[in-house]
């Protein structure tokens, strides 16, 4: 069989569910061998849950200077590992830092890159939903290493425990000329949320929740559905909900299981971005808003008073199972 | 100070976009074109650098003849001279072909200290171009930026992604992308307008960027679409007007379809 290169997204401590998703995904396609960046140390942490997901190598570059470079250390060391393994394709997740990774990458070796694919068969044809949701396209690399970036959620991560062998990546010096380095570091204050384009649940406000407070009524409901908030870009721009939240065109694509819009009137750039959702539920004082006609389940009314008393029934529902 | 800023046109987002029959892909001939909103934030952030430090802003643009609006928007915004790649062989060019292109572009361009762009196109939203322009001219990337200063030949900015703010500090010359939060773009004034019709565009080709290549040797692309299927567009479903209990009757729905 041959390998299948997979990029491990981790935190130094723990190795994040995407990772997990994507060593799954290339099980179709040969033997997942995870390559690893990180501080000295951080394979021999990460190693043990990458074996159990299915990864029969780790190649790891590590480097006291991990982290100090968006993203240059991941290309080299993935660059590195193909020249040992002749991989049968590359892996990552369509993340922001994956998505340049992958191009990065697909740069180098003159490859062929398949960006925000959600399945994956075993020849390394690729689905992607492009334009928002309106088409299906299936396609296939024709030149090159398939370099694919994978979109967090499309796999169920498995466990399949397996012996790891691991390897040794010595990464080439850094230039200094030509990369940035991070002086200054604030990690988004994400609480015990899940992330967004990993979430199950995404509850999201806009406009029509009316301020920064009334966000509240979308987290308490997030929360109690163990989901993510998000926000439109009409909430972001009001200054209602930071950035980073912001589901659309210009924002975060979201394809949750359930997805639920509170006060927000379904501007085409965000429906864009949320209507891969496999369920979606919208509630606005506006009959005529657009997001109704995506709606698997529309309510006409005032989101502070149905939003809190879905809130209850959750969290009774909850309380009781 | 030189200055390349990196613009696309690209269909607009408010009408609907096909793909086109033949060979699957985006059918501009059916969409309005107009210059992508990100593009004229970095376009924004170029004039504004051009007016504290007098630098000399060339505008890029790869595309169909229509990349011509594209150009003359952000001279009409105030850049110097524009450069337009237009070569029917790039239809349909991926993120590793458009980067190639744009990389050799930025190289015609003599001492440039900064190249701007815009994060993420509307109607790709591969958001991979700018890195691997970077990478490509072995310049170091600073993308998804939302704040940027130049001070003693250095370029230090905020980046915000979905895994947290870091500041980044690199030495020019750099490629920075911005993301919708750097700034407002400007208006170009009827003066603007006017005087963008004197100003300096050059047109190049393939053939131009790489005289060496023989001429089959441009690999426009290196994937292929095996089927494109267009998704039956979702309906609208239940539809109740509150009563006073329809956040109780959606938690009955949900319970009823496994999502509680």
């Amino acid at each position: 069989m041959p390998d299948v290169l997979v990029l491990v997204d981790h935190d130094g401590e723990r190795v994040h569910k995407s990772t997990y998703e994507l060593l799954a995904a290339a099980r179709r396609l040969g033997d997942p061998a995870a390559v690893l960046v990180g501080t000295p140390g951080t394979s021999a942490r990460l190693k043990e849950s990458l074996a159990r997901h299915g990864a029969t190598g780790v190649h790891a570059a590590e480097s006291a200077e991990a982290g100090e470079f968006v993203g240059s250390l991941a290309v080299d060391a993935l660059l590195l590992a193909v020249r040992t393994v002749s991989p049968a394709a590359v892996l990552v997740s369509a993340t922001t830092d994956g998505k340049e990774v992958a191009g990065r990458l697909a740069a180098r070796l003159d490859a062929g890159l398949l960006i925000d694919a959600v399945d994956l068969d075993s020849s390394g044809a690729v689905t992607q939903v492009v334009f928002g949701g309106s088409y299906t396209v299936r396609s296939e690399v024709s030149h090159g290493i398939p370099v694919i970036a994978l979109r967090p959620g499309s796999f169920e991560p498995e466990e399949h425990p397996v012996e790891a062998v691991e390897h040794e990546l010595v990464l080439p010096p850094i230039d200094p000329a030509g990369s940035a380095r991070v002086i200054a570091r604030r990690a988004t204050p994400a609480g015990d949320r899940p992330e967004l384009t990993e979430a199950s649940v995404v509850v999201s406000g806009g406009r029509g929740v009316g301020g920064a407070d009334g966000f509240e009524v979308v987290e308490e409901l997030a929360d109690a559905l163990g989901g993510a908030v998000g926000a439109s870009r009409a909430a972001v721009d009001a200054g209602y909900y930071p950035h980073q939240y912001q589901v659309g065109q210009t924002g975060k694509t979201v394809s949750p299981q359930l997805y639920i819009a509170l006060g927000i009137s379904g501007a085409i750039q965000h429906l864009a971005g949320m209507q891969t959702s496999r369920t979606i539920v919208a509630v606005n004082k506006d009959p005529d808003a657009p997001v109704f006609a995506v709606a698997d389940y529309g309510v006409v009314g005032d989101l502070f008073s149905v939003a809190p008393q879905l809130t209850r029934e959750v969290a009774a529902r909850r309380g009781v199972a | 100070m030189n200055i390349v800023v990196l613009v696309k046109q690209v269909p607009d987002t408010a009408a609907a976009r096909t793909l086109s029959e033949t060979d699957h892909s985006l059918d501009r001939a059916n969409t309005d074109l107009v210059l992508d909103e990100i593009n004229e934030r970095a376009a924004e952030e170029a004039l504004t650098l051009k007016e504290t430090t007098d630098a000399e802003v060339t505008v890029v643009s790869m595309g169909p003849d229509s990349a011509l609006d594209a150009i003359r928007k952000v001279l009409a915004m105030g850049a110097d001279r524009g450069i337009h790649i237009r070569d029917d062989r790039l239809q349909g060019a991926d993120v590793v072909s458009t980067a190639k292109v744009l990389a050799a572009a930025v190289r015609t361009v003599a001492d440039v200290d900064l190249v701007l762009a815009g994060n993420a196109t509307t109607d790709g939203q591969a958001s991979a171009v700018p890195a691997v322009v970077a990478d490509l001219l072995g310049l170091p990337q600073l993308t998804h930026v939302r704040a940027l200063a130049l001070d003693a030949g250095r370029v230090r900015a905020e980046r915000e992604t979905e895994s947290g703010q870091v500041t980044l500090e690199a030495p020019l010359p750099a490629l920075v992308s911005v993301t919708e939060k750097i700034n407002e773009p400007r208006y170009p004034s009827f003066k603007g307008i006017m005087a963008a019709k004197k100003k300096p565009v050059v047109t190049i080709g393939l053939d131009d960027l790489f005289p060496d290549a023989d001429d089959t040797g441009f690999l426009v692309t290196r994937t292929r679409v095996l089927e494109a299927v267009p998704r039956p567009a979702r309906v609208a479903g239940v539809r109740v007007t509150d009563d006073g209990s329809a956040g109780r009757q959606l938690a009955a729905h949900l319970i009823a379809r496994k999502l509680l």
